[in-house]
Order: structure tokens, then sequence, then C-alpha cells
């Protein structure tokens, strides 16, 4: 009857569902308009990450900092100039290892979009028994299978499976992503800003389904956002991102509850106040960030941190473990040569 | 001691061949000199229909007006083509989420606001382009005498809604509207921005309205809250008394769902449903089909707007 079975574990639970290493993405930009050309974007620089069985891994860090390269990287939508992945113990499109159509089976994406990502032409059941109907499920089977996905993403299968997108509220129509993200069993899903565009009264309600969903289907996330609250509410470990590089990652806890990075500090800090006696008074950095085509040398927060010295602008900081995260900065490393490291 | 703006029972209708918005279903406010008025709302309430009512931006033929907008007295909504004039290049200044849309890409941000200073205050070419550096200054540009040759797109965005936010204060308006200016912001550049916009609304004594779907944006900025909710302001309250006992189950379900620190594995505590489609004009309460506590007389007739507290008025059954 189940024609479409999930893949199986296969490395074991503490085997990563996901290893990325030394993802690099450079892309071209200029030419023409402004002379030289030649010009590069590091939208994503030897960046190595994995993703563990069974957790919610946020990716948070302010527009044009790589989080949405790295997830199209992580699926191949775009080529890596440099650097693996490696799903679950196999390489990705190499000799000894699977495919990119098998990696994308198993690793699915949802995107912040949800008008432009459906098709306008297509009923919601046609929507969600494509991808299926490809992959070689009979006809009755994925319908039967469409009318679960709905059910599981909270939307009356008897009242929306013949509408088209343009009938739903944004919420719903962003729903019937989540349930299309499903529709092949996947082990690791991707959410890049998926609750991004909802008001707050449905972003609340597909956050609840999005827990529920994970218990249910034994899923993995890997849950890209700007909206720093809602990264910590649904978070176990956070990964914080500038200009192409990450500054810090560890467990949730540790990165609201002790940051170390002065990056992960100020982003932390410039959330508006919820509290009309403590509003903020200070902006916790100036500026804008700088322009990814040319980052800065060595650190490249340098620009706008408070405790940059030379060292910062000579040499490019490791991600190394401080405290109960790893974190990418002279001040925690002994013997950089920062005057605020220990010696 | 009068009001800088009242605004009474303010409705706003678009009629296009294919369909009927009811866009603003009778909204009341008032804003006096030098208050900050923060609009809550989600996508679609009318927070932008309202800003705009107030400049009468809105397409002349398509829109069905109804109500009162008096601006020091002066109603808006009879103004001929003169006083309307007046209203958008002085006493009134609006900044919005987009600063592209303020700004025309082939001229200078210095040209653009020079410009717009000679023609409202007649100040002499010198003049005016010093007043245009002052203004850079003032929104915190860096070197601002060479920012002034720049073009829009040579601006990174937080840069580009400083200059924005210049070019209104030209004019020297007494009501600064804002529609989202934030939004699209970095949060470490938005900041910025609302300590900026704080700062300018003291010193420049501003009526200001600021809109926007951000809770604590709002918190940062505001003197009072509205909610709005179809076209309405649900419930309004000074912005202590919001936070900490909003009234409308509406106001209640919004603060409830607002994920921050410390929710961790708790469930959210969602409104069900969504916003209603705007297609006819409300004959109850426009939050009935998603509320728990909805009863006959919600759906009766729409609520009356009560006072609970000094300054503090609730739209809801439960509140009269
Ligand atoms: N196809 C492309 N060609 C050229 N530059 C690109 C391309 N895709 C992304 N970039 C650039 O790479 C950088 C990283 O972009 P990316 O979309 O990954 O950022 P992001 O962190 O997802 O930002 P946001 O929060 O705005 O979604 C940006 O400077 C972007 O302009
Ligand atoms: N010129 C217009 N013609 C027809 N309908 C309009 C027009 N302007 C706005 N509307 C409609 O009026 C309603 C209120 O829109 P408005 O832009 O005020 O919402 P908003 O609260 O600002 O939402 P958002 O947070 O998305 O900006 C919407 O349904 C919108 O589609
Ligand atoms: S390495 Fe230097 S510039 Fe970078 S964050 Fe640390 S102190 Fe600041
Ligand atoms: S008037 Fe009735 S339906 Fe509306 S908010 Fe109050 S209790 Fe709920
Ligand atoms: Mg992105
Ligand atoms: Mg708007």
């Amino acid at each position: 009857m189940d024609t479409l079975l999930r893949a199986e574990d296969r490395g074991g639970p503490a085997q990563p569902l996901l290893l990325a290493t030394g993802l690099r993405k450079h892309f071209p930009v200029g030419g023409g308009l402004f002379g030289s050309g030649r010009k590069v974007v590091r939208a994503v620089d030897d960046l190595t990450l994995s993703v563990e069985k069974g957790e919610t891994l946020g990716v948070v860090g302010e527009s044009g900092c790589g989080k949405s390269t790295v997830a199209r990287l992580l699926i191949r939508l775009i080529r890596p100039d440099q650097g693996s992945v490696v799903l679950d113990g196999d390489p990705v499109d190499e000799p000894h290892g699977i495919s990119v159509s098998e990696l994308r089976r198993q690793v699915q994406m949802v995107f912040q979009d949800s008008y432009a990502s459906l098709n306008p032409r297509l009923t919601i059941a046609e929507t969600l028994a494509f991808a299926p109907k490809a992959h070689g499920v009979p006809a009755a089977e994925a319908r039967e299978r469409t009318h679960d996905l709905l059910a599981k993403v909270g939307l009356d299968p008897k009242s929306f499976a013949d509408r088209y997108p343009h009938e739903l509220s944004g919420g719903q129509r962003q729903r019937v992503n989540i349930a299309r993200a499903l529709a092949l069993r996947p082990r690791l899903v991707i959410l890049d800003e998926a609750v991004s565009a909802l008001d707050k009264s449905v972003e609340a309600q597909v956050l609840n389904m999005l827990v529920d969903l994970k218990t249910e289907l034994e899923l993995t996330y890997l849950f890209i956002s700007h909206d720093l609250n809602v990264v910590q509410y649904l978070s176990d470990r956070v990964l914080v991102m500038y200009l192409g590089k990450i500054v810090e990652l560890g467990p949730v806890e540790a990165i609201y509850g002790d940051p170390r990075h002065p990056y992960t500090r100020a982003l932390l800090s410039a959330r508006p106040s919820m509290d009309p006696r403590k509003r903020t008074r200070e902006a916790p950095i100036q500026g804008d960030p700088p322009n990814p085509i040319d980052p800065p040398s060595g650190c490249r927060f340098r620009t706008r941190c408070p405790f940059a010295e030379d060292v910062c602008a000579r040499v490019e900081p490791a991600l190394a473990d401080a405290g109960a995260q790893a974190v990418a900065c002279h001040m925690q490393v002994k013997g950089s040569g920062h005057s605020k490291a220990a010696v | 001691m009068s009001n800088l703006l009242e605004v009474r029972d303010l409705c706003v209708t678009f009629v296009t061949p294919d369909r009927t918005v009811h866009a603003v279903n009778g909204m009341s406010f008032d804003l006096r000199r030098g208050e900050t008025l923060g609009i809550l709302g989600e996508s679609g309430s009318g927070k932008s229909v309202t800003l705009r009512s107030i400049l009468r931006l809105h397409p002349e033929r398509r829109t069905r007006w109804s109500g009162s907008i008096r601006l020091e007295g002066d109603e808006v909504l009879e103004m001929g083509p003169r006083a309307l004039s007046d209203l958008r290049g002085g006493r009134v200044a609006m900044i919005f989420q987009e600063p592209a849309t303020a700004f025309d890409p082939v001229f200078t941000i210095g040209q653009q606001i020079a410009e717009t200073i000679r023609r409202h205050t007649g100040k002499s070419d010198t003049d005016a382009w010093r007043r245009a550096r002052e203004l850079l200054e003032l929104v915190r540009i860096p070197s601002p005498a060479q920012r002034l040759k720049a073009y829009p797109h040579e601006m990174s965005g937080g840069m580009r809604q400083r200059a924005m936010i210049a070019l209104a204060l030209s004019c020297n308006p007494s009501l600064l509207l804002a529609d989202e200016p934030t939004t699209a912001l970095d949060a470490t550049v938005q900041i910025q921005v609302l300590l900026l916009v704080r700062e300018l609304q003291r010193e420049f004594d501003l009526g200001v309205i600021f809109v926007t779907h951000d809770i604590g944006v709002a918190v940062e900025v505001s003197d009072r809250i509205g909610v709005m909710y179809a076209g309405k302001i649900i419930e309004m309250a000074p912005v202590a008394e919001m936070v900490d006992a909003p009234q409308h189950p509406y106001s209640r379900g919004l603060l409830a769902s607002t994920v921050h620190g410390g929710m961790r594995g708790q469930r959210l505590e969602a409104i069900p449903g969504a916003p209603p489609d705007l297609a006819t004009a409300p004959t109850a309460c426009s939050f009935a089909p998603r509320c728990r506590f909805a009863e006959a007389r919600c759906t009766a007739a729409p609520p009356p707007l009560a006072a609970v507290a000094e300054g503090h008025q609730v739209r809801c059954v439960l509140a009269a």
C-alpha cells in the first residue's frame, strides 16, 4: 500500500543527519554598471556545520549574511564553489555517495513567500500530489496521502483540497507549503523564514503546528529566521552568522543566556523592549552591516565592534570553544594578542 | 488644550468594478501636540489606509469617505487643492517602509532635500543646501557634506531611511506619520532608527502616529497604543496599561500569541482563524468569529467603545 517509504536511519543516532564541511559560495557581481567587474559577493565563506538527528538548529543573522545561501547549498539548489555535504554518512553527489535527487527527497525546504512558491493553476490537492506522483506513487494512493497531509497541517481536506492558491489566506498557504514539504516523507525540513510573513496571531498557530509535526513525524529542523524570539522558542542549538561566517554556535540556553561574541550580544540587545518602563536607551552598535562584496580583513565584525584592536584587522578569528558554545572572537582565545584575552 | 488631530467616525471604502473593500470602518481618535500614538494591527487591518487618509492620498474616484479629520481645527476632507498641497508639503510629513518611494532615483539626496526646502520656505539656494546639511547631521548620517552628493541607490538601507526622515523634517511639520519605517531594516539598524525618531519627536515637539505590526516597536516609541482590527480601533490605552492589562479579547490574544524569551517549551496561545474579508461593512463585532467569549449580542450590532479607565477605551460588549 505504501509506495513511498521514508529513508532508513543509516548512521545511527550519533551520526549527524547532515554534515556540511568548508562550504563556500562567492557570487560574481557587477561588470557593466560599475565598470571594473570581477567583484564577488562572499555570501558564504568556509562554513562548517552539522545538524544532529532530531534537533532544531536555528540560524540567525541580519539580511544578506548568507542564511538562504547556506540553505540553498545544503539542498544543492546551487553548487558550492568548495566544500562537501554528507547526509547521514553518505556524501552527496560523489561516486560512493547519494545522488542530488535522493538528497532532495530526504531534505525538503519551505520558503517565506508562500504565494510565489505555489503554482496558481494547480489546486491544492494537485500541488500536494505532484512530487509523490513524480516519485512513482500511484494516483489513488497520492490522493489519499494528500488528504492525510492536509489534515496534518490543520486544513479540512473536504474544504481545501480543490481550492486554488488565491483562495487561501497567507497562513493557509504557508500550511500548504509545509504539507508539500512533508509529502515525500523527508527527514530534515529546512524552514527559511517560513513564518516571517505571517501575522502574529497566525504565526503562533503555525509554530504550534511545527512543534507537533516534528514529534509526530520524527523530523529534524533547520530553522532560519531573523526573528530572535521565534528562534529561541523553537531551537535546541543556534548558529549566528555575520557576513558569510559563523560567529557563534551553541545550545540555545548558552547563546541567549551567556552570549560571548560581541555581535551576538548586540543582536540580542537590539531587540525592542516589551516593557515601557525599560525602553532601550542606547543602540548597542552603530552603523549598517558592511557590504559583503568587500568584507573587512581579519574579523569581519571589526568595523562595528566596540572591542576591535589591531589583531582583529590582521588575523581572522577561528571558531573555538568558549563556555558551552563555539565563538569566533579573539577575546575568547588565550594568547590571541587581544588585550581582553587570557594570556 | 486643543488637539493637534481629531479623527471622528472615519470610514473609507474602495469601490472598483470588481470589488468593494471596507478598509476603515469608523475610526475615532485624538492626537495631542507632541504625543506619539502607536497604531498596532495585523496585515490588512487598515493601518496604512488610515495614515494615507490624513493626507488624502487615496485615488479620489474610487474612494468613498465619511466622517471627519481635523488638523489643528481644519477639516482635511473638505480641503481644496491649495490647502491640500500645503498640508502634504508642510504641516504633515510621512515616512514609509520603503524609502525608495520617497526619493527620485535620478537626483542626489541633497538636490531633493534642498529643493523641497526652497519650495516650502523660499530660502535661497545656499541657505537651502546649508539647511539640508544640518538635517543630515541631525539624523546622524556620517560625513553629511559628502552624502548630500550621493544618489539614493548609493546608500545602505538604514542610511536611506535616515535621509527620508531628514526629507520629512525639512518642512517643519507639526505631524509626522510613520508607516512601518523600520520593518525592512535589520535588527541592529532598526533600534537606531527607532531611537532617532523618539529623539527627533522630542526635539521638535512633533505629534507622531507610528504604525506597526510589531508590539515591541510600538512599546519603544508610543505614549499611547491603539489596536486596530478590521478597520477599527478596538482598544486604546496608555502604553503601560496596554501591555500590563489589555482588555479586548483580540488585544489579549495578540499579546499572548507574540513569542518572546522564556516561552520555550510552552504551547503558544494562538488565536484561531484569520481576519475577516472586508467586502461588506461590519454589522457585528468583527472579531466574533474568532472570539471564544462571543455571545448573541456580539453579532446583533457592532459593540460601542466603552471607557474602562482614564484614557483607556475598549470596543467589546464585555467591557461595556
Ligand atoms: N544569485 C545571487 N547572485 C548574486 N548575489 C547573490 C545571489 N544570491 C545571494 N546573493 C548575495 O549573497 C549575500 C547573501 O544572501 P542571502 O540571500 O543568503 O542572505 P540572507 O541571510 O538569506 O538574507 P535575508 O535575511 O535578507 O534573507 C547577499 O549579499 C546577497 O545579495
Ligand atoms: N487603493 C486601494 N484600493 C482598494 N483596496 C485597497 C486600497 N488600499 C488599501 N486597500 C485594501 O484595504 C485594506 C486595508 O489595507 P491597509 O493597507 O490599510 O492595511 P495595513 O493595515 O496597512 O496592512 P499591512 O500591515 O499589510 O501594511 C486591505 O484589504 C487592502 O487590500
Ligand atoms: S575578533 Fe576583535 S573585532 Fe572581532 S568580535 Fe572579537 S574583539 Fe570584536
Ligand atoms: S464583543 Fe463579543 S465577540 Fe467581540 S470581542 Fe467582545 S466578547 Fe468577543
Ligand atoms: Mg534569506
Ligand atoms: Mg500597511
